[in-house]
């Protein structure tokens, strides 16, 4: 069993009206320590304005060998996308 | 970056080869093919998890033991302006060497092994770090030449198949602009300074200069690993290309800079479209690899003594979560 801190996996807000986006991971004992650690180790340089920590045990993620039929209705649907329908050209700007 | 595959026996011929599942493989071989990222959780074959943990591990071993010699001449910065802009270089080297560590994480060998296996001598890393840094002037052939080519190798790398190992690379290669021309620049105002201090840039490209060509590891013809790396799309290019490219990328600095290249076969090829060089000592680079660098012994000491010279701190963060955990347990 190792003896390394857990595993957080950071997300920064590069700026306000943008998303949290994953920016990589940092082993630190407890929450507080790990958003220091992500603030020295994610946004030396101004690369964001929030940063969120999240043990990396705590995500659950999607099966990559499942991916084909979990992701497949969305190629087989092709009515959900705008350009399945055919309008007249006097339709202009739908 | 010291990328180089300095490991001769692991991984290579001598391990038997594991057998795969033929469906398996060439459904890899032919995502790879496509240029596509393999993920952590992604099925991957046991030699291109085992190349690729060995690379990142040494590449991330690099980063780390390359802090020291800049940060023997923290105190001896001439200026405090040049002291803050080491100080924040070797910070991005740490840094590196952390984006490194996540990404070989991420192909299930832990940060203690591979922090283990660096102090007990098992793990490889940069030859490039075992030389001394006599000077002030080393410090500005450092950010130049090892930061210089460090991006030479650097730059293909973030298309490397490994998703986390290339998205690092993405990282690192942003940050290693500044380290190389921080070099540089520090390097120029000696140049107009005295005899003396030029003299000493002199020196120093003299002696870095060799070692600098030999970072991009053994030529392609020795360099059993390379084919099968290149074929995963692990290395996007090969030793002498690399080689080739910091050649004709730095030889006209040098002469920006006023300073001469120490190799007297040094010459333009109008045909080729490249600089000629003279053969490099490869002796040299084994018996670096093995162990045999001028402050080898020194850097392992100085890096032991830094992890074990800060265990009071991780005991003491340690010992605080194990307290405030304790006080959420008696609360709840
Ligand atoms: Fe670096
Ligand atoms: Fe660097």
């Amino acid at each position: 069993m190792s003896k390394d801190w857990p595993l957080w996996e950071v997300f920064v807000r590069a700026r306000g009206g943008l998303e949290h986006r994953h920016a990589g991971s940092v082993h630190a004992p407890d929450a507080e320590l790990a958003l220091r650690h992500a603030r020295d180790t994610y946004t030396r340089r101004m690369e964001g304005v929030s940063l969120w920590v999240v043990r990396s045990a705590d995500i659950v993620a999607s099966d990559p060998d499942q991916a084909g039929e979990l992701f497949e209705p969305a190629a087989s649907k092709v009515y959900r996308h705008p350009t399945f329908y055919d309008l007249p050209d006097a339709v202009k700007h739908m | 970056m010291y990328t180089t595959e300095l490991d001769k026996t692991a991984g290579s011929a001598a391990a038997p080869a594991a057998v795969e599942d033929p469906a398996l493989l060439a459904a890899f071989e032919a995502r790879v093919a496509n240029d596509e990222f393999i993920e952590p959780k992604d099925w991957m074959p046991e030699a291109y998890r085992r190349t690729l943990t060995r690379q990142i591990s040494q590449h991330a071993h690099s980063e780390i033991v390359g802090m020291l010699p800049e940060g023997n001449w923290l105190t001896r910065a001439p200026s405090l302006k040049r002291k803050a802009i080491l100080l924040a270089k070797i910070q991005d080297e740490g840094g590196h060497g952390l984006y490194l560590y996540c990404a070989a994480e991420t192909l299930g060998t832990s940060r203690e092994q591979m922090i283990e296996a660096l102090h007990a001598g098992k793990a490889k890393y940069s030859t490039i770090f075992n030389y001394p840094t006599l000077n002030w002037a080393d410090i500005g052939a450092i950010g130049w030449l090892v930061d210089g080519a460090a991006i030479m190798n650097q730059v293909p790398l973030q298309r490397t198949s490994y998703g986390p190992y290339a998205r690092a690379m993405v990282r690192v290669c942003k940050e290693e602009s500044f380290h190389q021309r921080q070099g540089y620049d520090l390097l120029l105002e000696m140049m107009k300074g005295t005899p003396e201090q030029r003299a000493m840039v002199q020196d120093a490209m003299n002696r870095w200069w060799w070692p600098s060509l030999m970072m991009f590891g053994p030529p392609d013809d020795n360099s059993p690993n390379s084919a099968q790396s290149i074929r995963w799309r692990i290395k996007r290019e090969t030793n002498d290309e690399l080689r080739q490219k910091f050649v004709d990328a730095t030889v006209p600095q040098a002469e920006l800079l006023g300073i001469t290249v120490p190799d007297p076969d040094l010459q333009w090829n109008e045909e080729r479209g490249h600089y000629d060089f003279g053969a490099i000592d490869w002796n040299e680079f084994y018996a670096v690899v093995r162990g045999e660098g001028p402050v080898a012994r020194e850097r392992m000491k100085a890096r032991r003594a830094a992890w074990d010279e800060g265990a009071w701190v991780r005991e003491a963060a340690a010992a605080w979560e194990a307290r405030q955990a304790a006080r959420r347990a008696a609360a709840a």
